[in-house]
């Protein structure tokens, strides 16, 4: 039943994949405002626009 | 932060011919599927030809639908929405085009070699070595192609889609190249490397990991961006939505056991698997209910929006399959649902409910935009659609929940001397007119996919097509008094500048992963119980086992009898792991159509197998008026020659997976086989003298039934045979 370990194994690095990931998230201000983000998505980039980009 | 104003232009093109390959191979996919829905009431739509039978047509209808339909939809979705949220065009268009190109040909290839009947054997996963090859290709070139894109993007913060398009690209990736591990016989051949139970653990945790990766968290990613596009609100909790997203990411990867409950797979495993598929209530419905919040103050739209309809719905879906997934992983659940209905009921809960509706809406949405006219091309027949496709699917799960109960309670069903009360078979016949219902939803589902198809064409077709669309915005420029704080966020920035860099220590780190897959298990003696008695099956055997394969058997039939009074009383002895060690793939199946084969061998004589396989209700016109077997008929099998030019390679390959075949064994196994199926046919032809049914022994010889015949005759013989003399 070795495989599972290699499993659990493969599955832990994965998992270490994606903590590494997410702590580079915070660390870097992904996730400093919460509420922006999701707005922003609503506006197009159309050229000329008038919208203020930050 | 913010620079100079760039003007550059969104490629729109890509997006649009992903469209019209998910529109292509979703009419292609659900026809397989009506029709494979309507073989199983009648089953003369099987035709009697191998191309056309439900055991190859069923790997066909899933790997269309699960990886063409959903997948080209996918594409086009993410090539929409990634460069909208990071500002920034494709990194690659070459790199795009090979993406598209690359994966309409593995389809084509799919398509083709399941026809064909070459097949690995393991569900979801049924394409062979070269195809495996190119998939994984052609998925690095789309990973390449979004990582370069967000290395070059014009936003800093990575919206939360794509934190979910990422998690699909690397975790479908591992996924797919550790259960892919085979052994080639040729280019059309290949044996699993693992065997049995580990096959079966890998295979499941590929298979549960699909559903996460491939149709979950790509399509929770589109969530986030088409809802709120389409809703015109922003999503309801963006907090919730990270917090979910990694969550969910972090648990699914775990529950992969939940599909082998009551199996040979250790308790303790079992158990992590269910603890885990119950977690995961909790990220997914996170998830729903952010999607259904986000209609908040759009709720008067849903009545006439035919969009917003299809997310509803979508989202609701998504929600009942993820409560239902952690219910069927509770062992007490688990007992009467796997093997029946249930289980295809809740997958197309997920496909034709979440995926599908997800798909509609979003192209309902997206194809206008593709098009200097922005506007659908009728909205009603929109909403004629979607009342189609949602009665359609209701009609489909019901019907599928109905039987699924009912056969997987009639199973367990004794009676007042403590028999059991129902033969397999009465459990078909209680429940094929569900199969009827079942069928004529899926029709209806595939009726509203023309109307969405001719809608959509409409659409594109009766504008100007938009394939650049101009955009502009501030270039991202690094502040670079931040980078000295933080050293970690500098060197991911370099790394993030070298694409290059970044592509060869991902390589790297997958490298490693694969070696630490790899190496135990060449070095590991495996710790699989081993029976003393469980040979290896002979080449005629092997020979059989490969056409049993070939002709999708396990589609309809499991060879895992579980550890319940009830199976043991109709099918015998519960399977052991140490059985299937000789098992390259297993073929533990994951459905009962038909009754389990786990002990099948010795309980019939050669002549019976031989005139069942030739016509299957052969063996009940005495006892029917209206013969009840819905398995098909499969002729060729008795006017077909064996192959045996490939058997020495054959035996040479599970030797090199450790098979114990006597060295130089490949030499004789041709001789060994023709003097097996002789005997085999000696015996068919004495056993069917004067029934009018008489067959020459020399002419059945060498066909394919023998081989099959043998291998039937052989599963589930071993324990029982007596290893003192």
């Amino acid at each position: 039943m070795k495989i599972i370990f290699i499993m659990i194994g493969i599955s832990f690095i994965i998992a270490l994949f994606f903590l590494v990931a997410f702590i580079w998230s915070v660390k870097t201000g992904q996730y400093d405002d919460t509420y922006s983000p999701s707005a922003r998505i609503l506006f197009d980039d159309k050229p000329n626009s008038t919208l203020d980009k930050n | 932060m913010s620079g100079q104003i760039e003007k550059f232009s969104y490629d729109n093109r890509i997006s649009r011919m992903f469209l019209y390959a998910t529109l292509l191979w979703g009419a292609v996919g659900l026809l397989v599927g009506v029709l494979i829905a309507f073989q199983l009431y009648i089953p003369a739509l099987n035709f009697d030809l191998p191309y056309t039978t439900f055991g190859r047509l069923r790997p066909l209808h899933t790997n269309a639908v699960i990886f063409a339909f959903v997948g080209n939809a996918i594409f086009a979705g993410v090539y929409y929405s990634l460069q909208r949220l990071l500002k920034a065009r494709m990194f690659n268009d070459m790199l795009s085009k090979l993406h598209f190109w690359g994966w309409q040909l593995i389809i084509v290839c799919a398509a083709l070699t399941l026809f064909l009947g070459i097949s690995t054997g393991k569900e979801y996963a049924e394409l062979e070595w070269p195809i495996d090859i190119m998939v994984a290709l052609v998925w690095v070139i789309f990973g390449v192609n979004m990582i370069g894109t967000m290395v070059k993007r014009r936003e800093k913060h990575l919206y939360v889609a794509i934190w979910f398009y990422l998690a699909t690209f690397v975790t479908v990736a591992i996924l797919h190249i550790v259960n892919s591990f085979e052994i080639p016989v040729n280019l059309f051949k290949s044996y699993s490397w693992y065997a049995g139970v580990q096959d079966a653990m890998v295979q499941w945790w590929y298979g549960h990991n699909a559903v996460a990766f491939f149709l979950t968290t790509p399509f929770l990613g589109l969530m986030y961006y088409f809802v709120p596009k389409a809703a015109n609100r922003p999503v309801y909790s963006y907090r919730l939505s990270i917090v979910h997203f990694w969550a969910l990411i972090f648990i699914y990867i775990w529950a992969g056991p939940h599909h082998l409950l009551y199996s040979a797979v250790p308790d303790w495993a079992q158990t992590l698997g269910v603890v885990f598929s119950l977690m995961l209530i909790a990220p997914s419905w996170g998830g729903m209910i952010n999607g259904l919040l986000t209609m908040r103050g759009a709720w008067d739209r849903v009545r006439n929006d035919a969009i917003l309809k299809f997310f509803v719905v979508a989202l609701t879906a998504y929600g009942m399959a993820t409560f239902e997934g952690p219910m069927h992983s509770l062992k007490t659940v688990n007992a009467f649902t796997h093997f029946t209905d249930w289980i295809p009921a809740h997958v197309h809960i997920g496909t034709l409910g979440w995926n599908g509706m997800m798909i509609f809406a979003i192209f309902y949405w997206m194809a206008p935009r593709l098009t200097k006219n922005g506007k659908l091309f009728s909205m009603k027949l929109a909403n004629t659609h979607f009342w189609i496709a949602t009665l359609g699917m209701i009609l489909w799960s019901v019907a599928m929940y109905w039987a699924g109960t009912a056969q997987g309670l009639m199973w367990k069903q004794w009676d007042a001397n403590g028999l059991l009360q129902h033969s397999f078979i009465d459990t078909v016949i209680a429940i094929v007119p569900m199969y009827l219902v079942r069928a004529i939803g899926g029709t209806l589902y595939l009726l509203g996919f023309f109307i969405f198809i001719y809608n959509i064409l409409k659409t594109l077709g009766s504008a100007q097509a938009v394939h650049e669309e101009e955009a502009e915005a501030p270039a991202l420029v690094l502040n670079n008094e931040n980078h000295s704080k933080l050293s970690g966020y500098l060197r991911h920035r370099i790394l993030e500048k070298k694409p290059l860099a970044l592509t060869f220590w991902a390589a790297v780190a997958i490298l490693v992963g694969t070696l630490i897959e790899m190496v135990p298990t060449f070095l590991v003696k495996s710790n699989v119980p081993t029976i003393a008695s469980v040979q290896p099956y002979t080449p005629l055997e092997l020979e059989g086992r490969d056409i049993y394969i070939r002709e999708g058997c396990n589609s309809c039939h499991s060879q895992l009898i579980r550890p319940f009074r009830t199976e043991t009383e109709r099918y015998g002895e519960y399977s052991k792991a140490g059985e299937f060690v000789y098992d390259h793939p297993f073929l533990w199946g994951s459905k009962r159509t038909g009754p389990d084969l786990a002990r099948e061998g010795g309980l019939r004589d050669d002549a019976w197998h031989f005139r069942h396989m030739k016509r299957p209700n052969s063996i009940y016109d005495d006892a029917y008026d209206n013969p009840p077997s819905i398995m098909p008929a499969y002729p060729w099998l008795i006017t077909d020659d064996l192959d045996v030019s490939n058997t020495p390679d054959k035996i040479r390959a599970m030797q090199t997976l450790g098979v114990p075949y006597a060295e130089g064994y490949d030499a004789n196994a041709v001789g060994d086989l023709q003097e097996q199926a002789a005997g085999i046919a000696n015996n068919i032809e004495q056993l069917l003298s004067g029934t009018g049914e008489d067959v020459v022994a020399d002419e059945i010889k060498n066909k394919e039934i023998i081989a099959l015949i043998a291998y039937l005759q052989r599963l589930g013989t071993d324990i029982s045979k007596d290893t003192n003399n």
